[in-house]
């Protein structure tokens, strides 16, 4: 079934997370602004990566790596075009030019690399394919995935901590009551100010955060910083009252009564 | 007459309209308003703004009564009203819109944080070929494995008996582990 969304909706992290914990083998391909990258899993490992566009051969990745001269790959480029990676590493190895050990750290590395620039992408759709297989002429790696999903998490975390700290866009902003502090005397920058002119026990942070056209992690950035300084304090919106005492659930005290009730419920929901 | 509630909660669309008019006895009493959005205009015309209200009368002297929530989010101040005194309560998930899935998450949570009783989690339009996979919606729901997660069509008496019945096994295993 489908495996598609928005990065908005989830991050690089979470789908890696997924495709950790269900196992599953196929292409994620995601189309960010400006390139698509496809990042290939075996049982849930991660076994190759590209971004499209951009030169993925073993030479390129060895010279980036500075295992190969800018000569040697202009020249394996230009009259090896038709070896395949997996021709060129034997070829490598057998000349003892490179270890296995030497091609497979440097690709794997490649692939992290692509993940790693994945993370910064936040706008962006994907979809999964199911089954797909790396490209034929191409070496596939079998790397653990869980090193990259913590880096991804650490990434996470800032955000984490903000939603933690202002769970609610809901809620309002007053300016805290301390005599002797001027806000005056306090530098904001150009997105602080506007955030702080628009505060007023009227107006919710979603308000104010489409008011001043930013998005939920900019607004929490703000925000926190404000809190964080004592400038402001947040409150429910006018006119919102506290919870109300809890009612009665059941209509009986009686734990057998109550028993009885559920299962009269059963009995007929059943019948319907 | 005795009376008890369940609310079916859950994101804009998700098809708690749909849930409740499945098994009401009577037509379901819904405040529906065009929608405002421009986004959620695309989705569907009408949102339910304070709350639909199905019934069914289990004997001469018990009553259940089904509560939809609003699902758009800016009429959440009627959840913590609706979820007062309810048995338990019904999240009902568009299984093809994962875009929707984050918010499913945090209505879950909140209504939890309002009334600690049983719940399930319904994956709806199932029958559709968009629909994500139970198994990855669990994953990303961050679903505890004793959750509930049950494949829905809430345009389906049966599919909707399922889970009212599951909601209520729930329930009453509950009750019994209370008591041990």
């Amino acid at each position: 079934m489908a495996l598609r969304g928005n990065l908005r909706d989830f991050t690089i992290t979470q789908l890696l997370n997924l495709i950790n914990l269900a196992n599953k083998t196929g292409t994620l391909v995601v189309q960010g602004p400006s390139e698509t990258a496809e990042v290939t899993f075996r049982e849930g490992k991660l076994a190759y990566a590209q971004i499209s566009q951009e030169d993925s051969s073993l030479a390129y990745v060895l010279h980036k790596a500075k295992k190969l001269s800018t000569y040697q790959y202009k020249s394996i480029q230009q009259h090896g075009s038709k070896i395949s990676d997996k021709e060129l590493g034997l070829l490598l190895i057998n000349a003892g030019y490179l270890t296995q050990e030497d091609i497979l750290t440097n690709l794997q590395q490649h692939f992290t690399d692509i993940i790693q620039r994945l993370f910064t992408w936040v706008e962006g759709f994907f979809h999964f394919e199911n089954d797909n297989r790396p490209p034929e002429e191409r070496i596939s790696v079998r790397l653990d995935l869980e090193n990259l999903i913590i880096e991804g998490s650490r990434q996470m975390r800032e955000w984490e901590q903000l939603q933690e700290e202002i769970p609610s866009l809901d809620m309002v902003l007053r300016f805290t009551d301390r005599p002797g502090t001027n806000l005056k005397n306090i530098n904001l920058n150009v997105e602080e100010w506007r955030v702080v002119s628009f505060i007023n026990p009227r107006n919710t942070i979603r308000q104010i955060a489409s008011a001043t056209k930013m998005n939920d992690l900019e607004i929490r950035r703000i925000i926190y910083g404000l809190l964080q300084a004592g400038l402001v304090e947040t409150g429910r919106p006018a006119g919102v009252k506290p919870t109300a005492p809890s009612v009665r659930v059941f209509p009986t005290e009686d734990k057998e009564e109550q028993k009885s009730l559920i299962n009269r419920l059963i009995t007929r929901i059943r019948s319907l | 007459m005795q009376t008890v509630k369940m609310v079916v909660t859950g994101p804009f669309n998700a098809g708690k309209t749909a849930f409740i008019r499945s098994v009401s006895e009577i037509d379901v009493v819904s405040t529906e308003r065009s929608v405002s959005s421009a986004v959620e205009k695309s989705v569907k015309d009408a949102t339910t703004v304070a709350m639909d209200f199905g019934r069914i009368t289990v004997d001469d002297d018990l009553v259940l009564y089904l509560f939809g929530t609003p699902g758009q989010r800016r009429f959440d101040f009627m959840w913590e009203i609706l979820s007062e005194g309810m048995l338990g309560f019904i999240v009902m998930v568009d299984s093809t819109r994962p875009e929707t899935f984050r918010e499913a998450r945090s209505i879950l949570e909140t209504f939890h944080a309002y009334a600690p009783t049983p719940y399930v989690v319904a994956a709806n339009k199932q029958d559709m070929k968009d629909a994500w996979d139970i198994g990855d919606m669990r994953h990303v729901l961050r679903l505890d494995p004793k959750v509930k997660l049950l494949s829905c069509i809430a345009t389906d008496q049966d599919s909707v008996k399922t889970i009212l019945l599951e909601l209520l096994y729930s329930i009453l295993a509950e009750m019994e582990n209370g008591e041990g």
